[in-house]
C-alpha cells in the first residue's frame, strides 16, 4: 500500500494532466496511477514518489443508445456507467470482475481502472474480454502529451491499435483520461443449468460439450468442493429473449442429461450466482491465501491441476476450464511450484492476490522470454521514456 | 495532386541487386526465389490495381526458419521487405517498391491443428480464410470473420489488416477471433504472442500486431477461434423505395437492441450489378435493399425476424423476401460477396472503406451521392450497414488519367467526411498506400508520432512495409 504521506495529484482535466506529467518529468519524479482504489492489490506493489489520481476526471461524455456506444472519463465510477446503461436496457458486454470481494478492501471501481486491468468476467466465452469492447482511449503519455487512439465506431483499422495495448497494461504506458465502449442490449432473460457432483474431468467434459453446442452458452464455470461445499457444481448459462432462453436451456438439459443435468436457475438467482463466480468470491476466504488466475487449454486443465496436487487448496473453473482460479499458501515455494508445474502445459498464470512482500519477491505476471522483455522495455520507452508511470507495477524494473 | 506518391528507390540498393539476390539464394531453394522480370511482374500490384511497382525480388519461404533467416539478412543488408499474403488488399497494402523484396507467405499454407475440444485452429499464415472454416465445417464449426475475398485472402493478410466481413456484426472482426500469432521480427526472433489459452495477462501484443499492416514483423502462424454454428441461419431481403428509409431502418434496428448476425446494404446500382452477375433474385425495382441474416432455431429466427420486419414496415419497406432454401441463401450471399468482382466487369472502380456512427448513415449516404455527382462520377454503394462501415464503389475509366484523378479526389472527400462525422478512414481494408496521406485528418501529430514510436520499437529503420500507413514526409492532408 502507498504510505499516506505520498502526495496525490488530482488534475481536473486532460490539459491539467498533461501539465502535471510534464512537471513530474522535469522533476524526475515517478508517479503511481490511482483510480478508485478497488484494484490496488493487482500487480506488483507500487514504488512511485507521488500518486496521480483520476478522481476528478469524472463523468459520462456521451451515451448514444441507438448506436450502442458510450464514452466516459477515466475516473467515472463504474456504477454510474452501469446505471446509465441499465436505464436504456444496455450493458458493458464483458461483465467486468469486481475485485473488492478478493481484496476485501473498499474503493470504487472506475472506468479507467477496469480498462487498465482488462477486467472481464464469465461472458468472455461469448462476448470477449474488456479489450474486445473498448473501441477508443485517450491517455497522457510520459512526455506529457495527450494521445487519442481508436475512436467511437465499432470498425476502425486506421493506424496502429494502441487501444488494446493499453487495455490491461496496468497504467505502465500512460495515464488514461477517457474510454469509449461498444455496448450490447441487456439480455431479457437468463437461465443456468446446474450439474452437481461432477469430478474435474467430467465437469470439463460437460462444459466442452455445452460450449461446442449450437446453443449460445454465455457462461461455463465449475466450483470445486470445499469451503463448506460438500460437492462440486457445474454451471452453464444461456441469455437472450425469454422464449429463446427457455428453448436453449431445454436443449442443453437434454444434451447434458448423461452428466446428470437437472436443475435450472432463473432470473435473479442466476444473476447472483454469476456475479459471485465473476468476482471469484468463493476463493476470497481465508484472506491469507494467495489467489492465482491461470489460463490453460480447457483440455489440459485437469492434468494441470492434478500435477499441482495438494498445493491447490480450492479452485474454480471459468471459460469452460480455460481459466482456472485457484488458491495456494502465500509462499515463494508455492509460487515457484505453480510456475514450474504450469510450464510444460503452456498457458499463463497471474498472481492476483498475495501479500505485498510476496508480490514484490516473485513474478506476478507470466515471466516473459528475453526477446519480449526487450520489446516490453522498448514499447514502455516509446510511451514513457523516463519511466514515470507505475514503475515496477507489471515487471520489476520496467 | 491526388496521385499517390512513392518514395524514390534507394540507388545503392538497386546497385547491389546481384549481391542481394546471391544472399537470398543462399537461404532459399531455387524455387523459393523469383528474380526474373516475368516472375516479378506477378507481384507488382495487389487489388489496388491502378498502382504497380516492380519489386527487387520475390521470396517464397516454406518455413519459419527461412523467414527468420531472410529477416536477419535484410536487416543486415539494409533491404526493405513488403509482406504479402494473397495480394487481395484494396488499399495497396501489398504493393511493392523497386528497392524492396516481396516476402510472400503463399507456400506456408498448412493447417497445423484443428482442436474442436478447445475450439481453435492453428494454421500457417498462407492458409486462406475460407479453408479454415471448410476444415471445421464437417463438425459444425466455423471461423467467423468472412471478408468478401475469403476464397482467396489469407489469414496472414487478415491479421495484417484486422479484416472484417459481413458476419462481424455479431461475431466481431479478426482481432476478436484471433487467439495467438507466431511473429518473426526483423531480428529473426520468433515470438509466440497470445495463444489458445484465454486472456493472457501482460501487455496485449496480439492486439497490437493485429491490424499493424505488416510493419511490426512477419506473421507466420495464427491460432484462431472456432465457433459452433447456430442451428440454422437465414438471410432475408428488404427492399425500400428510398435510400434514406433503408439507412434509417438500419439505425432503428440497432437502436431497438436487435443485433442480427449480418446487416448489409446495397443501393440500386449495386443491386443491378450483383444481380446480373449472381442471379440471386434481388429485387431490381427498389432504390435500396438490406440483407439481414438471423440465426438460431426456426422459432428463434421467426421471433427475431418478426421484430425486424415490424421496424422495416415502420420505415416503408416494400419488398420482403425470406430465403426458402440453403441454395437460395448461398445465392443471396454469393451476390453480395461478389460485389467488387461484379463491379469490375462493368467499370474500373476504387472502393472506399470509411466508417461512420450508424446514426449518421442517412446523412453520410446522401453526402456520398452529392460528392460523386459533383465530380460527374457514378457510384454504387454496397456495405456493412450494421456497423456503419461504408463501401462506396466509385466507378471510373482507368485509361483516362483525368477521370482517375477525379475518382481519387472524390474518394478522399468521402473519407474526410467519414472522419468529420465521427468515424474512421478505414473500417476493415487498412490504410496501405491509399489512405496514408489522410491519416493526419483522423489523428493529431502527437497521436501519429506515438504510433510511429511503437512501430520503431519493433523496426527502428522502418524496413517492414515502408511508405505505408503513415503520411510520407510533407504529404499530410
Amino acid at each position: 500500500m502507498i504510505a499516506d504521506e505520498v502526495a496525490t495529484l488530482t488534475p481536473s482535466d486532460e490539459t491539467e494532466a498533461c501539465a502535471v506529467v510534464a512537471e513530474a518529468r522535469g522533476a524526475g519524479e515517478t508517479l503511481d496511477i490511482a483510480g478508485g482504489g478497488s484494484r490496488a492489490g493487482l500487480g506488483r506493489p507500487p514504488e512511485g514518489a507521488r500518486r496521480l489520481s483520476s478522481a476528478r476526471l469524472n463523468g459520462i461524455v456521451f451515451h448514444e443508445p441507438a448506436e450502442m456506444v458510450l464514452r466516459a472519463k477515466a475516473g467515472t465510477p463504474l456504477a454510474v456507467v452501469v446505471a446509465a446503461l441499465e436505464a436504456h436496457g444496455q450493458m458493458l458486454p464483458f461483465e467486468p470482475i469486481d475485485h473488492r470481494a478478493l481484496y476485501g478492501g473498499g474503493g470504487e471501481p472506475t472506468i479507467g481502472g477496469l480498462v487498465a486491468a482488462n477486467a472481464s468476467g464469465p461472458r468472455r466465452v461469448s462476448a470477449g474480454a474488456a479489450r474486445d469492447s473498448v473501441i477508443g482511449l485517450r491517455l497522457v503519455n510520459g512526455r506529457g502529451e495527450a494521445i487519442m487512439t481508436g475512436g467511437r465506431v465499432m470498425k476502425n483499422v486506421a493506424g496502429l491499435d494502441l487501444v488494446k495495448l493499453n487495455c490491461g497494461a496496468l497504467g505502465v504506458l500512460g495515464f488514461l483520461t477517457e474510454a469509449t465502449f461498444k455496448l450490447l442490449p441487456k439480455p431479457q432473460s437468463e437461465a443456468t443449468i446446474v450439474i452437481r457432483r461432477l469430478d474435474d474431468a467430467r465437469a470439463v467434459a460437460a462444459m466442452t460439450a455445452a460450449l461446442g453446442s449450437p446453443f449460445g452458452v454465455s457462461g461455463a464455470a465449475m466450483l470445486s468442493p470445499g469451503m463448506g461445499r460438500e460437492f462440486s457444481r457445474t454451471f452453464l448459462r444461456v441469455e437472450g429473449a425469454a422464449a429463446s432462453v427457455d428453448y436453449r436451456a431445454d436443449k442443453l438439459l437434454a444434451l447434458l442429461a448423461e452428466f446428470g443435468a437437472e436443475r435450472v436457475l432463473k432470473g435473479d438467482d442466476s444473476g447472483r450466482l454469476w456475479r459471485a463466480l465473476r468476482d471469484a468470491e468463493f476463493l476470497a476466504e481465508p484472506r491469507e491465501r494467495a489467489v492465482w488466475r491461470v489460463g490453460v487449454k480447457p483440455s489440459r486443465a485437469v492434468d494441470f491441476l492434478a500435477r499441482l496436487g495438494p498445493r491447490a487448496l480450492a479452485h474454480l473453473f471459468d471459460c469452460g476450464g480455460g481459466l482456472v482460479w485457484l488458491s495456494t499458501a502465500p509462499t515463494p515455494a508455492d509460487a515457484a511450484a505453480m510456475r514450474a508445474t504450469l510450464s510444460p502445459f503452456g498457458g499463463h498464470a497471474t498472481l492476483v492476490r498475495a501479500p505485498d512482500a510476496l508480490r514484490a519477491a516473485v513474478e506476478v505476471f507470466q515471466p516473459l522470454p528475453p526477446a519480449l522483455v526487450a520489446l516490453t522495455r522498448r514499447v514502455k520507452a516509446a510511451f514513457d521514456p523516463d519511466g514515470l508511470f507505475n514503475r515496477g507495477r507489471m515487471y520489476a524494473g520496467i | 495532386m491526388a496521385q499517390i506518391a512513392f518514395p524514390p528507390p534507394d540507388p545503392t540498393i538497386l546497385k547491389r541487386r546481384d549481391q542481394i539476390l546471391a544472399g537470398l539464394a543462399a537461404i532459399l531453394p531455387a524455387n523459393g526465389l523469383i528474380a526474373d522480370l516475368a516472375g516479378r511482374r506477378a507481384f507488382e500490384t495487389d487489388a489496388l490495381t491502378a498502382y504497380r511497382r516492380l519489386p527487387l525480388a520475390v521470396v517464397l519461404p516454406r518455413s519459419v526458419d527461412e523467414v527468420a533467416r531472410i529477416m536477419r539478412f535484410c536487416r543486415d543488408a539494409g533491404v526493405n521487405i513488403v509482406p504479402r499474403g494473397a495480394g487481395t488488399s484494396l488499399s495497396g497494402g501489398a504493393i511493392p517498391q523497386e528497392d524492396a523484396i516481396v516476402l510472400g507467405l503463399s507456400k506456408m499454407n498448412r493447417i497445423l491443428e484443428i482442436n474442436l475440444a478447445d475450439r481453435y485452429a492453428r494454421v500457417e499464415a498462407g492458409v486462406t480464410n475460407l479453408a479454415i472454416s471448410e476444415a471445421a465445417a464437417a463438425d459444425g464449426f466455423f471461423y467467423a470473420p468472412d471478408p468478401s475475398s475469403q476464397l482467396a485472402c489469407t489469414i496472414g493478410g487478415n491479421v495484417g489488416m484486422n479484416s472484417g466481413g459481413a458476419h462481424c456484426l455479431k461475431y466481431g472482426v479478426t482481432v476478436n477471433n484471433l487467439l495467438g500469432v507466431r511473429l518473426v521480427t526483423l531480428d529473426g526472433d520468433i515470438l509466440d504472442l497470445g495463444g489458445a489459452e484465454p486472456d493472457a495477462a501482460g501487455l496485449d501484443w496480439l492486439g497490437l500486431v493485429c491490424g499493424s499492416e505488416g510493419q511490426l514483423g512477419i506473421v507466420v502462424e495464427a491460432t484462431v477461434k472456432l465457433i459452433r454454428a447456430a442451428e440454422g441461419a437465414r438471410p432475408v431481403l428488404f427492399g425500400f423505395d428510398s435510400c434514406a428509409d433503408a439507412s434509417r431502418c438500419v439505425a432503428a434496428i440497432i437502436g431497438a437492441g436487435i443485433v442480427p448476425v449480418a446487416m448489409e446494404y446495397m443501393d440500386r446500382p449495386a443491386i443491378a450489378i450483383c444481380e446480373d452477375f449472381a442471379h440471386a433474385g434481388y429485387p431490381l425495382d427498389v432504390e435500396a435493399m438490406l440483407i439481414v441474416e438471423v440465426e438460431g432455431s426456426e422459432a428463434e429466427m421467426a421471433a427475431e425476424l418478426a421484430g425486424i420486419a415490424a421496424i422495416a414496415r415502420a420505415h416503408g419497406v416494400r419488398v420482403m423476401r425470406e430465403s426458402m432454401s440453403a441454395m437460395e441463401s448461398a445465392q443471396i450471399w454469393k451476390g453480395r460477396k461478389s460485389a467488387f468482382g461484379a463491379t469490375g466487369r462493368v467499370a474500373d472502380y476504387i472502393c472506399m472503406d470509411g466508417t461512420v456512427p450508424t446514426g449518421r448513415l442517412p446523412e453520410a449516404l446522401q453526402r456520398v451521392g452529392e460528392i460523386c455527382a459533383a465530380y460527374g462520377l457514378r457510384v454504387a454503394n454496397v456495405f456493412h450497414a450494421g456497423d456503419g462501415n461504408m463501401h462506396p464503389l466509385i466507378l471510373y475509366d482507368v485509361n483516362d488519367p483525368a477521370q482517375q484523378q477525379k475518382a481519387e479526389e472524390a474518394g478522399m472527400e468521402i473519407l474526410k467526411m467519414s472522419v468529420a462525422l465521427g468515424g474512421s478512414l478505414t473500417g476493415e481494408h487498412g490504410v496501405g498506400i491509399e489512405k496514408r496521406d489522410l491519416m493526419s485528418c483522423q489523428y493529431s501529430a502527437a497521436d501519429l508520432a506515438q504510433q510511429k514510436r511503437v512501430r520503431a520499437a519493433f523496426d527502428p529503420a522502418a524496413r517492414l512495409n515502408p511508405a505505408k500507413v503513415f503520411p510520407l514526409e510533407g504529404r499530410g492532408a
